[in-house]
């Protein structure tokens, strides 16, 4: 099937068959190698990109069915330009070891604050419960989202800003 | 994953003629379908995209006589709905108690109540035992590792759980659930006659006619959905599948029970709804005997298999804790 995916502000044409799915686009055929494969099995998070500014598992889609824009951990900043704010605050935090699960956590971080589940650490662990970390650098991801969450425009997400 | 044809549905009638003439396989949010697709556990032939069907199936209308919630509304979706928040406490909690916010974004109801047994024999190809996948082969899990496996509803063949969270509401509130056939004809059907007991047959999970559309639940109000709950325990505090839960609709007169609704999950081979412990609670002041003798009433048919002996307990507790938290909620008129 010829189809056109949307990245990061950009159209890439690309000939897939129906069983790939989008994790497996970006990263084999598109050469976007940020979002990582953990499980392919819907389990880790670690292949979270944004849908339409919605956190999605990307394991789980077929690319050609997808119509929305894609946003992944390589869109996030301009080239040689300031960071965005999640993932200063990830550096700043220090919210990794190995670092494999971090774009998953950085793009899930970011929907997680636009959908208004920032208010509080707890509310971040049950949020952000989708993202696993082998390496368990949870509490500082915690701290991470909360350092993030006021720099960012909750107003400017996708989904209404209504809390728990 | 293997091979397959995708067919996009842009209509209703598109969607079922696909169904029943290429023999097609509903995709929605695809996370129950690619996982299995993924085990090679399931090997569809052809895939019917039928998201597009969310301008017909995808609103959440609330009136005086219940809630209507299209098959292709996202869990994430329902969870934020303000008449859920406010009148149907319990599938709000259901729901966001289920699965990653990742999934429930992705995630429809229809597919939801549809999700298949996570019985590891089930889903791992390896093992050559397992009724559910290969009809007649035997059951890998009686007598293996059934620590999470069910105790009610279950029969010699299998003893599968039902893992989800959200059909239990529905069970329990007396939802109906709204068909559409390959004709084009629409039925409803009370919700708790969707998903078949396992018996000799546990291949067979629903009532569904090949090609059938969900296209709604329908849960009716009542005095009792504002006092509602959903209480689940699991071996990790968030993200994971039921060991038990309870969902518990109470409507209390003067401390008395005048009716009750209580739902099972994580025990049952099927979305399960606890009559006898309703009709145990009825009539009856609300107080810590009364929940125990009804979480006795619901437990008294339970099987175990070792594995799962201490499931009748876990979930009496569960349902007693659900009963007692449910009658202290503050509740609007
Ligand atoms: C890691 C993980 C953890 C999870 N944890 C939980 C949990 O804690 N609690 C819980 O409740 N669930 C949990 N789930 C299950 C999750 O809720 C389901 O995967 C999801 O709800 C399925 O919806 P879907 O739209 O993606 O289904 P799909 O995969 O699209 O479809 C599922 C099935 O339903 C059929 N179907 C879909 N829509 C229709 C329709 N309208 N009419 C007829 N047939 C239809 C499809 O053909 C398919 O057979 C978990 C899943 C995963 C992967
Ligand atoms: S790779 Fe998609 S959830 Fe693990
Ligand atoms: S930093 Fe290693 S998996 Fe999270």
């Amino acid at each position: 099937m010829d189809i056109v995916l949307t990245i990061n502000g950009r159209p890439h044409h690309l000939s897939v068959e129906p069983r790939v799915v989008l994790l497996d686009a970006l990263r084999d055929r598109i050469g976007l190698t940020g979002t990582k494969k953990g499980c392919d099995q819907g389990q880790c998070g670690a292949c979270t990109v944004l849908i339409d500014g919605q956190r999605v598992l990307s394991c789980f889609v077929l690319a050609a069915t997808v119509t929305g824009e894609i946003t992944t951990i390589e869109g996030l900043a301009p080239e040689g330009g300031p960071l965005h704010p999640m993932q200063q605050a990830f550096i700043e935090q220090d919210a990794l070891q190995c670092g494999y699960c971090t774009p998953g956590q950085i793009l899930s971080a970011i929907a997680c604050v636009h959908e208004g589940h920032a208010g509080s650490a707890e509310e971040v662990r049950e949020y952000m419960s989708g993202n696993l970390c082998r390496c368990a650098a949870y509490p500082n991801i915690v701290q991470a989202v909360l350092q993030a969450a006021p720099q960012m425009d909750a107003t400017a997400g996708p989904t209404s800003a209504e809390t728990v | 994953m293997r091979p397959f044809a995708l067919e996009m549905a842009d209509t209703p009638a598109a969607a079922t003629n696909y169904a029943t003439q290429s023999a097609g396989t509903y995709l929605a949010g695809g996370t129950v379908l690619l996982d299995l697709m993924k085990l090679d556990v399931i090997e569809p032939q052809t895939l019917v995209d039928i998201n597009a069907l969310a301008d017909t199936y995808g609103a959440i209308e609330a009136d005086d006589d219940g809630i209507t919630l299209g098959a292709l509304v996202r869990m994430a979706e329902a969870e934020r709905h303000p008449a859920i928040r406010r009148d149907y406490p319990v599938i709000r909690d259901a729901l966001w108690q289920a699965a990653s916010p990742q999934l429930r974004n992705m995630a429809s109801l229809g597919g939801n109540v549809l999700q298949r047994t996570r019985c590891s024999y089930f889903r791992d190809v390896s093992w050559p035992e397992c009724n559910k996948r290969a009809p007649g082969s035997g059951c890998a899990a009686i007598g293996g590792n059934n620590r999470r496996l069910a105790v009610l509803g279950v029969s010699d063949h299998c003893i599968a759980s039902y893992p989800g969270d959200f059909a239990n509401a529905l069970v329990a509130l007396g939802a109906e659930v709204g068909l559409r056939s390959a004709d084009g004809s629409e039925r409803r059907v009370p919700f708790e006659d969707l998903h078949r007991l396992p018996g000799d047959t546990p291949e067979m999970e629903t009532n569904l006619v090949p090609g059938e559309l969900i296209t709604a639940f329908h849960v009716p109000a009542g005095p009792w959905t504002r006092r509602s709950l959903y209480r689940k325990v699991r071996d990790r505090t968030s993200y994971d599948f039921a060991l038990a839960s309870a969902v518990v609709a109470l409507h209390l007169e003067d401390g008395v029970v005048a009716a009750a609704r209580i739902g099972l999950g994580g025990v049952a081979a099927t979305p399960w709804r606890a009559h006898e412990a309703e009709a145990a609670l009825t009539g009856r002041p609300l107080d810590e005997a009364a929940a125990e003798h009804a979480a006795e009433a619901a437990f008294a048919g339970a099987v175990t298999h070792g594995g799962n002996d201490f499931k009748p307990e876990l979930g009496r507790r569960t349902l007693v804790r659900a009963l007692l938290e449910a009658a202290a909620m503050e509740v609007l008129p």
